[in-house]
């Protein structure tokens, strides 16, 4: 059985500030609680396989196996070999965006103005760019590695015409996804603005990430059987670990 | 509700003009000003293409931000392709298709055993045209380029279609035998070419099929 979110079960919490960045090694069988603490949180992540860094979470083949072009609680996310890297197991927001990349340090220039360390000390603007190279140069790795990631917490839609809109309040004070590790995982996150958040003062929410034991995938489990592209999925990192 | 625009240019004045065969890979390099022209010789063809600055390929087409910087889904006429450092790489100045996917990706060996069947890891696949071409094209080899300049790419010729509550399908072409898309260079770049070679959904209507690649001086 797969071990649900419990607080008393928690082995580490880690708060990531608004902007702020961080990365750290998920082991197989780790579940992540993702809580957005004040409200339009943006979480940008990306999971590479610690050992085998080449292999990483791929944007294009995580969508057309589910037929989506969003994330939700039995969605899978898929490396480029083929192999699940980790499940929504739980998501009380309903949408989280994969198509839309990062801001980059001319963007929040442009659209918040210019801060610096010097007149701001910690609270200066980051972009999510700068912040996942950040943490992917504790690795080695570099832009060569910034691959398509996923914006937890934000929404976008289009219309008939491809036109996008980003949605407003799509993520409350408290909200949560819960993100099971189905390999060993490097995850890099920064916690800076959606590149189409509509706000005009730079005020990204805090995160909270929970880890807890939720064990193995099971026969019965939700990601594994949402579609036979994922039950596949799961087939193929098995024998990864065999 | 595409817009349909077409060029003025004649093949006759084009200083490259070639044929990439069903499922080969191809690549070159387009210098700046320079027009370059894909066309879909016999209709409903996938072309899955990379672009990377030919002074440093660590910048390269960004499938993100070109959708995020221009708010849009779909490429077409007046569609900027951008960088992955936030730069116009080129500029897409005639579509007789319409619209073209940047979702979708790149089919691979790997990713044809969870869309379809174990048992279709051997089947020929774009990533593993890529890998080809990275290995023995001159573009490619004298940069050092490898598997980590694989991103997401774009399916020129290609309908993936979303909807407002986030479906996404793989649905039949609309790109027919003649129709292509044309694109100015806005700096010195890389091209890299899979036509796609996919016998398990209709991206290529089931038969793939021969490209035309063509380059004119500014």
């Amino acid at each position: 059985m797969m071990t649900k979110f419990n607080p008393e079960n928690v082995l580490w919490e880690e708060v990531v500030p608004g902007g702020n960045h961080w990365s750290g090694l998920i082991r197989r069988g780790t579940a992540l609680r993702i809580t957005d603490l004040a409200g339009d949180a943006n979480l940008s992540a990306l999971f590479y396989n610690q050992e085998d860094k080449l292999e990483r979470y791929n944007m294009p083949d995580t969508l057309k196996a589910q037929h989506t072009a969003f994330l939700t609680t039995g969605n899978v996310c898929y490396s480029d070999m083929g192999r699940v890297m980790c499940s929504i197991i739980g998501d009380d927001v309903g949408w989280h965006d994969t198509i839309c990349g990062v801001t980059d340090a001319a963007m929040i220039a442009a659209k918040y103005g210019t801060t610096t360390y010097q007149t701001h000390r910690n609270e200066m603007y980051r972009s999510g760019k700068d912040g996942l190279l950040i943490e992917l140069a504790k690795y080695g790795l570099g832009k060569r590695d910034l691959v398509a990631n996923i914006n937890f917490f934000s929404k976008v839609i289009p219309d008939e015409a491809g036109n996008l809109s980003f949605v407003q309040n799509n993520s409350k004070a408290g909200s949560y996804v819960d993100i099971r590790f189905d390999m060993n995982v490097l995850l890099a996150v920064s916690a800076a603005p959606h590149p189409l958040d509509t706000g005009t003062t730079y005020q990204p929410a805090a995160v909270k990430l929970a880890a807890w034991h939720a064990g193995p995938v099971t026969k019965g489990d939700i990601c594994r059987n949402s579609c036979p592209q994922n039950t596949r999925g799961f087939v193929n990192t098995e024998r990864y670990y065999l | 509700m595409s817009m349909i625009v077409e060029s003025t240019l004649d093949p006759k004045n084009a200083v490259l003009d070639q044929v990439c065969n069903a499922g080969d890979p191809w690549m070159a390099e387009v210098k700046k000003g320079q027009v370059f022209r894909i066309l879909d010789l016999e209709g409903n063809q996938a072309v899955d293409t990379l672009f990377y600055s030919a002074v440093n390929p660590e910048e390269r087409y960004s499938a993100v931000d070109t959708i995020a910087r221009q708010a849009k889904l779909y490429l077409t006429t007046g569609t900027v392709l951008y960088s992955s450092e936030g730069n116009p790489m080129l500029t897409i100045t005639a579509d007789t298709c319409g619209r073209h996917d940047t979702l979708g990706g790149a089919c691979s060996a790997e990713s044809n055993t969870t869309r379809y069947d174990l048992a279709k890891r051997p089947m020929h696949s774009c990533r593993d045209s890529f890998m080809h071409a990275l290995n023995h094209c001159g573009c490619a080899t004298h940069r050092q380029m490898n598997k980590r300049d694989i991103t997401a790419n774009i399916n020129f010729f290609m309908n993936v279609p979303v909807t407002s509550k986030g479906d996404l399908s793989f649905a039949d072409g609309i790109s027919g035998a003649g129709k292509y898309v044309e694109m100015r260079a806005e700096m010195d770049v890389v091209v890299l070419i899979s036509n796609c070679p996919q016998l398990n959904n209709p991206c290529n209507a089931y038969n793939p099929t021969p490209i035309r690649l063509l380059v004119w001086n500014a």
